[in-house]
């Protein structure tokens, strides 16, 4: 196996060269760190020795460090991270590695932000709308029919995707009417959902898509896409799709003609 | 509780010298100070860099061709820019897509009036616009680099919500397609309208049409329209067969957009060569 | 110093994780207003670590499946020392604890005819563990959080305020139980972003804060699990119970060293995943335990028959339950049989293709490619074990899960005791959070909606709480006279290196503290335990209790993760010791606790319960005199098993667990 190589190579620690953003809202800038980097480390294991042996009140949020929990994200050399997942090996020994928190959200302290933008957005999508009449125990879907939500739902909500949007990191004023790669992802989640009865409800999820959460701010670059630790193809199954179900209702009169003759035909279920 | 689920509080004025209006972004108030508008150390500037010189290549090339209205027509192949023809004073193709639908007041290249499909098909696709919003508009250059502009509202007003209307060159290019490959089957007669040749000509028509065929099919509309627009797919068994097929190929939609985009410019180029009798096209039967 | 903020509530939840979510969902649903304080942010919990799946005997998958099965295998699992009324709820209310997730949202991955499809699992008889994949955790606090957005949103519309019924409290941390008089009149917070304590209010209080797995080394626990709220229940005057039972995962990763201890989920087994040592033996068939022989298959044809026909073959030994799985592994690598990395070698690559591996383990095959550069689907992981789970806890009542003996206290999830006897089964835990995440957050409404008047919050007891918690600023200052640093001064508090009082021993640094109180727990009272060992575990750890008195911190009040792990640590050596007491007293082998000097179960154990309380309740935790211990213990004889629950077991099976004269009874 590949790892019985790692014990020999357990002898091969070295020194490298941090530097990391400390400060608060009033201001801060990045600090110079020469730190002890060991065989198999990711940096949030370096920023935690930086922690334990230089700096004791650096703050840095984690959680799982197992890149399930979405807690430790931060900027490394400018790029989109969580620090539990990104590996020493990805560098050069001589590289000096800069790590500064996110930078589309108010810093709190160090690498920690104020996420609660997202907390914020999160309330704005109306949640899952139960079928009316099928009782709980009697939910029946077709594998097939819930895979596009599952791979949504794989987001661990590390707030990558809404970190590297453009939208809104490049465009503080912009935060209020758009939701971010997250959050439409959401409502595509629940648009896709195969017993989501918002429709019968009253609830247009492609419409408040539009009006509401600001679909037509994505200009579907797919920073998202590319920083999303879980893979999640957010742009071409989340973001496109809910786009072209957008243009169904309301830019698509071939589309709309053929739904008027088949309600008016049948009465097939909503949606198809 | 400052990491509340609440939202955030009004940023505080900025603190640091300068006018707030310069403070935007990712040097808005309350973010983190950092100067640089990013610290990428990768070389995040090939690839918008790369995009926009291949484009602009593209262009340059395809509007020497289009205003050319000349060396089109080598029997028995059709360049794709001119194809279907549909000007009065468009060269006599023997059957080729040539039909005078618009009459004799259109006085430019024929050309133009076909391209406009292609062009607004590729103009408003999915992969494209990021393309050109990266390489051109800089919106943004790269991922995490600061974008250059104030100001930013996306497609939810003119003229870029106007990009909705995707999914109509989408149909339309299913057209173009269907009659670029006519042409290519036309290309197997040989000059006199006999059927039973072969040239080089019709392997660069051959590859060309199956480009432009797989680029067209994997577009995010006809994936949408195929299948993704249905909520169970458990009840339409065909549907989501065809809809996993255009999944495959619209997770290539980048390759295929640029291999086609060269293949017509070789198809093209290739009738010019032979047209223009700089080459003769080799014959295999 | 300026008082901290108060706010009034009718249910506190510490903890957000399956069982706090769950219970505030069921105490605002029964009309109370409920708070919900997390260290965390809200949605981040441990729970999402949970792979494997959601125990309970639908039956979708084998309809030979009920609540009778579910209760059997539980207690089997725990060896009969579950307490069996929990049980019992437990195994009789998961399915509609699942199905009701599904009216939340929660998508679970599905059986051809369209239910919600089951996976088999250690220790279960059949195919039970709903599951998403090998996500499961995440799915469910994704959905209970999203649930309680949409009761959020519901009061948004009824009163114009997201929180003005249900408000999670994320990134705060309560450090105390208020009381007045005997019962519960709130708790003592702060917040771990500013640094500001707050008060909140409220006459029920539901623990709900999970493990203590960072007292220990190698752990599958994140850091919050630093067992507040079996401290905050101990301080609070209630009883622990079963503390010497921890659960170390057979299956953790050991290589590379970051990572070690981290989660490699039992579905691999489950789905077909065979252990082997170093000479390629499947060593399992070697370890199968009288107790469990007619349940386990003998050869390994039979056990590979057992994947597609469980009805005429009998299941492999690596689906034996954990303790057996973990205890073999570790004798494995004793006689020198062991991986390079010391561990066992655990192999899915020849006996899936890589396809299937990745659709049906898709978190583990991302976890090996990324963290340790192992392609699952071509060589085998090398895993050892871990502490992964604690079945001991707060002391809970099983209707109510109200703690004993402090009214308005309540508990749920892994930091109550009881559920799980001496062994946790795979799967066990996510229903049960579930089960009495709920039932806490309804009995807790109910009991705080009972009352006529409020409990006050006594101001002695707040000032207390603060002086406690800001103890870890003035450790330089040896007499302990401390200064208050003001939230927004980081200059009021000189760092503790500068200025050294000359007759004060210097400050300690939490970080060291913390990681020796690892290694000890780790190393002497780790999976296999023996006398000698925790004597001298408790020796070390009054030692390092007295150091933790002087664990000092550097800057100010604000993020401060130094001063966060330096208050952490009181709860972690106040578990540490309930675990090393208990341990040593119990002298038998049985589930999660393994005695090399009393290798066998003995029944007449089975009947004790040991109880952790305080030793000297009135006291400070001072203990300056490092011998004196801080926990006493007390034996409980637990209430006989029903007899109609018992007639469910073969008269064969109850002689191996139950001594002679409970026969009688």
């Amino acid at each position: 196996m590949s790892t019985s190589t790692g014990a020999a190579a357990s002898a091969t620690s070295y020194e490298a060269r941090f530097r990391v953003w400390r400060g608060d809202a009033d201001g801060g800038g990045l600090h110079d760190f020469r730190v002890e980097v060991n065989d198999g480390e990711v940096v949030l294991d370096i920023i935690h020795r930086i922690q334990a042996t230089q700096a004791p009140d650096l703050a840095v949020r984690w959680n799982c460090k197992a890149g399930k929990c979405g807690s430790c994200s931060a900027e490394v050399n400018g790029r989109p991270r969580l620090m539990c997942m990104t590996r020493m090996t990805d560098f050069a020994r001589d590289e000096t590695l800069t790590v500064t928190p996110l930078r589309a959200f108010p810093v709190l302290r160090d690498l920690v932000t104020d996420v609660s933008f997202n907390y914020e957005k999160a309330r704005e999508v109306p949640g899952f709308v139960p079928p009316p009449g099928v009782a709980a125990g009697e939910y029946r879907m077709d594998q097939v029919d819930v895979d596009r939500s599952q791979e949504f739902r794989k987001c661990i909500e590390c707030y990558l995707c809404q970190n590297t949007c453009h939208v809104v990191r490049d465009h503080e004023e912009n935060k209020t009417a758009f939701a971010g790669p997250r959050f439409l992802m959401r409502v595509a989640e629940l648009d896709m959902h195969p017993l989501d009865a918002a429709a019968q409800a009253g609830l247009d999820r492609r419409r408040t898509a539009q009006e509401e959460h600001g679909l037509g701010y994505c200009n579907i670059t797919k920073c998202c896409t590319d920083v999303c630790p879980e893979g999640i193809k957010i742009t071409d199954n989340a973001l496109i799709p809910l786009k072209e179900r957008a243009a169904d209702r309301k830019y698509d009169p071939l589309v709309w003609l053929g739904s008027k003759i088949r309600r008016r035909g049948a009465a097939s279920g909503p949606g198809a | 509780m400052a990491t509340g689920t609440e939202p955030p509080r009004a940023p505080s004025p900025p603190a640091r010298g300068t006018g707030a209006s310069a403070l935007t972004g990712v040097r808005s108030p309350g973010r983190a100070a950092v100067a640089a508008r990013h610290l990428r150390t990768d070389r995040w500037w090939l690839q918008p860099a790369g995009t926009a010189a291949g484009l602009l290549a593209f262009v340059a090339y395809s509007v020497w061709r289009a205003f050319a209205n000349a060396d089109y027509y080598a029997a028995p192949y059709v360049s794709p820019f001119y194809s279907p023809c549909v000007a009065h004073d468009c060269v006599p193709m023997k059957g080729g897509a040539d039909w005078d639908v618009f009459g004799g007041w259109w006085g430019l290249s024929p050309a133009l009036l076909v391209l406009i499909f292609p062009l607004g098909f590729r103009l408003t696709c999915y992969y494209y616009r990021k393309a050109y919003y990266r390489g051109f508009w800089a919106s943004p250059p790269a991922c995490a680099v600061a974008e250059p502009h104030a100001k930013y509202t996306g497609e939810t007003r003119l003229p870029l919500i106007l990009q909705n209307v995707h999914r109509y060159f989408f149909y339309f290019a299913l057209l173009v397609a269907g009659v670029l490959t006519y042409d290519t089957v036309l290309s197997f007669r040989d000059a006199d309208g006999a059927w039973g040749h072969m040239g080089l000509g019709s392997l660069v028509f051959v590859v060309n049409i199956a480009l432009i065929w797989a680029y067209t099919l994997s577009c995010h509309s006809c994936r949408h329209l195929i299948g993704g627009r249905l909520r169970h797919f458990s009840k339409h068994p065909v549907r989501y067969r065809l809809w996993g097929w255009v999944g495959k190929l619209n997770a290539r939609h980048a390759q295929l957009a640029w291999a086609s985009l060269v293949s017509v410019a070789v198809a093209d180029f290739y009738v010019y060569l032979v047209a223009s009798g700089v080459f003769g096209d080799p014959r295999f039967l | 110093m300026t008082q901290p903020e108060r706010s009034q509530w009718d249910v506190v939840v510490v903890g957000a994780g399956g069982a706090g979510l769950r219970a505030a969902i069921a105490a605002r649903e029964s009309g109370a207003r409920t708070a919900v304080i997390c260290k965390s942010l809200f949605g981040k919990a441990h729970t999402v670590m949970a792979e494997g799946g959601i125990a309970a005997s639908m039956g979708n998958v084998n309809a030979g499946d009920n609540w009778q099965v579910h209760f059997r295998d539980t207690m089997r699992g725990g060896k009969f020392l579950n307490q069996w009324r929990m049980a019992e709820l437990h195994a009789k209310e998961a399915p509609e604890r699942v199905w009701e997730l599904e009216t939340w949202g929660a998508l679970f991955d599905r059986t051809p005819d369209g239910r919600i499809s089951q996976r088999n699992f250690g220790g279960h008889q059949f195919p039970r563990l709903a599951h998403v994949g090998d996500r499961t955790g995440l799915e469910l606090i994704r959905t209970l959080q999203q649930k309680i957005v949409s009761l959020q949103q519901e009061d948004f519309r009824e009163t114009g305020a997201y929180e003005s019924r249900l408000r999670v409290f994320q990134e705060c941390t309560a450090t105390r139980v208020l009381k007045d008089g005997d019962r519960v009149s709130g708790a003592f917070c702060y917040a771990r972003d500013s640094g500001d304590f707050f008060v909140l209010e409220a006459p029920s209080v539901v623990l709900a804060t999970g493990g203590i797995g960072k007292s220990f080394k190698v752990t599958s626990n994140s850091w919050e699990y630093t067992g507040d709220g079996h401290a905050l229940a101990l301080l609070a005057g209630a009883p622990l119970i079963n503390m010497e039972f921890v659960q170390f995962h057979p299956t953790g990763m050991i290589w590379p060293p970051s990572v070690k201890g981290l989660l490699v989920t039992e579905s691999v087994r489950g789905d077909g995943g065979v252990l082997r040592n170093t000479e390629g033996k499947r060593f399992m068939f070697d370890y199968v335990p009288d107790v469990f022989k007619e349940q386990y298959a003998e050869s390994e044809e039979e056990g590979d028959r057992w994947y597609d026909d469980p009805d005429t073959n009998r299941r492999p030994p690596e689906l034996l339950p954990r303790d057996e799985v973990a205890r073999a592994i570790n004798s494995e690598v004793k006689a020198g049989r062991g991986s390079p990395h010391g561990g066992v070698f655990l192999d899915v690559s020849t006996r899936m293709s890589p396809e299937v591996i990745k659709r049906r383990l898709p978190s583990m095959y991302h976890q090996f490619k990324e963290l340790a550069d192992v392609d699952i689907t071509a060589e085998a992981m090398e895993v050892g074990p871990t502490c992964h789970y604690v079945m001991g806890g707060v002391a809970v009542d099983s209707d109510s899960a109200a703690a004993l003996g402090v009214p308005g206290l309540f508990a749920a999830g892994e930091v109550a005791g009881g559920m799980h006897g001496s062994n946790r089964l795979g799967g066990n835990s996510l229903s049960d959070l579930l089960v009495f995440g709920r039932r806490a957050g309804a009995h807790a409404a109910a009991y705080a909606g009972s009352l006529t008047a409020r409990p006050a919050v006594d101001d002695v007891q707040v000032d207390e709480a603060a002086a406690e918690a800001l103890r870890p600023f003035s450790a330089e200052d040896g007499a302990g006279t401390p200064s208050v640093p003001a939230p927004d001064s980081p200059g009021a508090q000189a760092p503790p290196a500068q200025a050294p009082p000359t007759e004060a021993p210097p400050a300690e640094s939490p970080y060291t503290l913390h990681q020796e109180l690892q290694q000890t727990m780790n190393d002497l009272v780790g999976i296999i335990r023996r006398a000698e060992e925790m004597e001298e575990a408790l020796v070390r750890l009054g030692e390092l209790r007295a150091r933790a008195r002087r664990a000092g911190v550097a800057g100010h009040r604000r993020f401060n993760p130094g001063w966060h792990l330096a208050l952490d640590l009181r709860n972690m050596l106040l578990v540490g010791e309930c675990v090393a007491r208990a341990a040593l007293e119990r002298t038998e082998s049985r589930g999660g606790h393994t005695r090399e000097d009393w290798p066998s179960m003995d029944a007449a154990w089975r009947r004790v319960n040991l109880h952790c309380a305080l030793a000297d309740p009135a006291g400070t935790l001072a203990a300056a005199d490092p011998e004196r211990g801080q926990i006493a213990l007390t034996r409980r004889e637990t209430p006989p098993v029903r007899p109609d629950l018992l007639a469910l077991f073969e008269k064969e099976e109850l002689v191996k667990y139950l001594a002679e004269e409970e026969f009688h009874e």
